[in-house]
């Protein structure tokens, strides 16, 4: 099967052919090693992930880009405007706000932890940029296909709340401080269910890859179907952890200013935002996939328009949770977590077991 | 963090909706003192006008809020006639009672509004000016401005009203009365917005009287008490409608007297349409007053506005004090901030309606 990886292996064989050739053109003797050594296995796994991984990163950071587009145009509509307006369906206007944060100074508050500081927040992105990786968008087009790929995205999520915390408390601010302790309560609160859910979806599929996962589900049944508890629980974790509104307290302008991000600015705050799309991405693409059959779909159009198609559906409700609810609480958040959400998940994962003890599936 | 820390919420903060400072104590997120501080905006109003002629004041009387800019500048000239000693005409009469109902919707729909970004949704907040734009619309057709109207005069109003007036307000309260079902919609009927509102910042009927409550707050807390019922001003007595009170004495329910108040409000507006006579709209007034005293209040948005007007018969007041209904309220705040959690703050001030304009003067 002709996949990313090895389209582009292909590729960069013949890019390292034509190099080798441009080589051994000139005749300059010395450099028949240099050659010979480009055509080898090595470079050309190099390259190829290299350019496996830029296409990839490029693709989905085009989507973060549709995705704030996308909210943007729709919070319009939802409250009688008309959104953004630059450019062609206002879509330029993410890249104008792009440019204007590349362009700010950067600073860093005096009393900040400096190191830390500036730590966290490539620790944030880079995790957010990390997690992609995981996510194939079809069979074909993926960057890393290994066995425990929803553990390890799981475990790439979970290291949020650290940078968060580390953020926020490095600013040296009383608001960032708070902020952080919310976003790490909230996240830990949240996790519990959400991997719970997980635990029922791998117990149905038996598999944890995702392409394991969405091929069990075209061979039998969308789980969103035998497992409606558990797409509504996962759904509602899932908007949590990406820290949106009702969930959005970290971050709660109006009594913390920004939350933990208050000290953030520039380009820095730029890629934070557009790391916190990227992450409710990631929850639509687990939705998606865990859930919606992945890319699963008559065969008219690729599979992984499909997959984007369900993934944008799935955004669609996001969007429509955040300009139908108001900020809720900490406390409030936590009593959900804890008291709705876990039983919840705990009954979709009993009944995810008998399904399979009955041999239903 | 087991350490007690204050957190100062202002000057410039988001929650503040102008320059004033709410310090807080807080252990972890529970609110252990607060201690509002105003003064940043205090521009001497009181004694500016004394340096000012009769009919100078009334434009800065618009400027003492920016929400409600016709009832101060009503209630100048309320005052201003009982030292005068002059009657206005029953048209005049008519319109000012129109126009400050008009006055208290618009007013109600941008608190509302404020209070949607407070608790995190821009959609209230949007759907709120939409209708305020109803509003201000009329108000542009009758006076041409959009908040500070200069429309009243010591005598009556500044002109009569544009022809088809009627029927536009007609029309507008036509449109604006169902839209009350939908913004009740998006604030009664999501179950975050209650969360946050019932039983938030809680004041007892007794504690909202020691404080000296006013208005609507303390409305909600099951004192029923109008002055344009209780005192009648302008052509209030002979017009019918109910005074809007509420038992729970809770953000919601607050927040539940000024929905009712906007319902009473178009039923006064459509009987001062209706019961309008002919006539002249103003009276010529004298240069200066006799000496003496008068003393006019009304029922603001707010609550319960006062001035209190000293002559001493020449063609600028003595003294002129204000009383302002927010600087009371806000005054009482501590009282329904305690106890609460650090997220309550915007939701109890942001139904407080803060108007800075007013309350420093």
């Amino acid at each position: 099967m002709e996949t990313l990886y090895t389209v582009l292996q292909s590729l960069s064989e013949w890019l390292l052919g034509v190099i080798a050739w441009l080589i051994d053109w000139t005749r300059l003797g010395f450099l028949s090693g240099i050659a010979d050594w480009v055509e080898t296995e090595p470079v050309v796994t190099f390259l190829t992930t290299l350019l496996v991984a830029a296409i990839y990163f490029i693709t989905l950071f085009m989507f973060g880009l549709c995705f704030i587009w996308m909210e943007r145009k729709f919070m319009g509509r939802f409250m009688d405007r008309r959104g953004t307006q630059v450019g062609v369906l206002g879509f330029f206007q993410n890249f104008a706000d792009g440019i204007k944060t590349m362009l700010k100074e950067h600073i860093i508050p005096k009393a900040a932890d400096k190191g830390l500081f500036e730590m966290a927040s490539f620790a944030i992105i880079a995790t957010s940029a990390m997690l992609l990786g995981c996510i194939p968008l079809s069979p074909q087009f993926y960057v890393i296909n290994v066995d425990l790929a929803l553990l390890l995205g799981i475990a790439i999520f979970s290291f949020a709340p650290f940078g968060i915390l580390i953020g926020g408390w490095s600013s040296n601010n009383k608001f960032s401080l708070i902020g952080g302790m919310r976003a790490a309560a909230q996240l830990i609160a949240l996790e519990i269910p959400i991997l719970m859910v997980v635990v029922s979806v791998v117990v149905m599929t038996g598999s944890l890859s995702f392409i394991g996962i969405v091929g069990w589900q075209q061979d039998n049944i969308w789980l969103a179907f035998p497992l409606f508890i558990g797409l509504i629980t996962f759904f509602v974790a899932a908007i949590g952890e990406s820290e949106r509104v009702p969930f959005d307290l970290p971050e709660a302008e109006a009594e913390l200013v920004e939350g933990w991000q208050t000290e953030y600015g520039g380009f820095r705050w730029g890629l934070i935002m557009l790391s916190d799309y990227l992450r409710a991405y990631i929850m639509c693409a687990l939705v998606t996939m865990l859930f919606l059959g992945g890319w699963d779909g008559p065969d008219f159009v690729w599979a992984e328009i499909w997959y984007l198609a369900k993934t944008f559906i799935v955004f669609f409700f996001f969007i429509w949770v955040r300009v139908a609810m108001v900020r809720i609480r900490t406390d409030q958040i936590l009593t959900l977590g804890w008291r709705r959400l876990l039983p919840l998940s705990i009954v979709n994962l009993l009944i995810a077991i008998a399904l399979k003890t009955a041999e239903v599936f | 963090m087991s350490e007690e820390m204050w957190i100062n919420m202002g000057p410039q903060h988001p929650m503040t909706h102008g320059l004033w400072n709410l310090r807080v104590r807080v252990d972890g997120e529970t609110m252990t003192a607060a201690e509002p501080i105003v003064g940043y905006l205090h521009r001497g109003w009181e004694k500016m006008v004394e340096n000012r002629t009769y009919p100078q004041i009334i434009p800065l009387a618009d400027r003492l809020c920016y929400g409600s800019s016709f009832t101060w500048s009503h209630l100048y000239c309320l005052a201003a006639e009982r030292v005068f000693n002059i009657e206005v005409p029953e048209r005049a009469q008519y319109i000012r009672t129109a126009c400050i109902e008009m006055q208290r919707i618009s007013s109600h729909l941008m608190w509302l509004a404020a209070v949607g970004t407070d608790l995190g949704s821009y959609t209230i907040l949007l759907y709120g000016m939409r209708e305020r734009e109803l509003f201000l619309d009329l108000m542009v057709e009758l006076c041409g401005a959009r908040m500070t109207y200069n429309y009243v005069r010591i005598g009556g109003v500044r002109n009569d009203t544009p022809p088809d007036f009627e029927r536009n307000v007609t029309r507008v309260l036509d449109t604006f009365e169902p839209r009350i079902r939908d913004l009740e919609a998006l604030c009664d009927e999501c179950e975050t917005f209650r969360m946050r509102t019932i039983d938030i910042g809680k004041i007892n009927a007794a504690d909202a009287m020691n404080l000296g409550l006013t208005g609507p707050s303390m409305r909600a807390s099951g004192i029923d008490l109008d002055l344009r019922r209780h005192d009648p001003y302008e052509i209030y007595d002979e017009l019918d409608f109910d005074v809007c009170t509420h038992t729970d004495g809770d953000c919601y329910a607050r927040y539940r007297v000024r929905m009712d108040e906007m319902r009473e409000s178009v039923k006064i507006i459509r009987q001062c349409l209706e019961k309008m006579p002919k006539g002249p709209t103003r009276v010529k007034v004298p240069r200066c007053p006799p000496k003496g005293t008068a003393v006019a209040r009304v029922e603001d948005p707010r609550g319960e506005s006062l001035m209190y007007m000293v002559s001493d018969g020449t063609d600028k007041p003595y003294r002129l004090k204000v009383r302002s209904p927010n600087y009371v309220n806000l005054s009482a705040s501590p009282a329904m901030l305690l106890g609460n959690k650090i997220s309550d703050v915007p939701a109890i001030m942001g139904v407080l309606d803060m108007c800075i304009g007013e309350t420093d003067r």
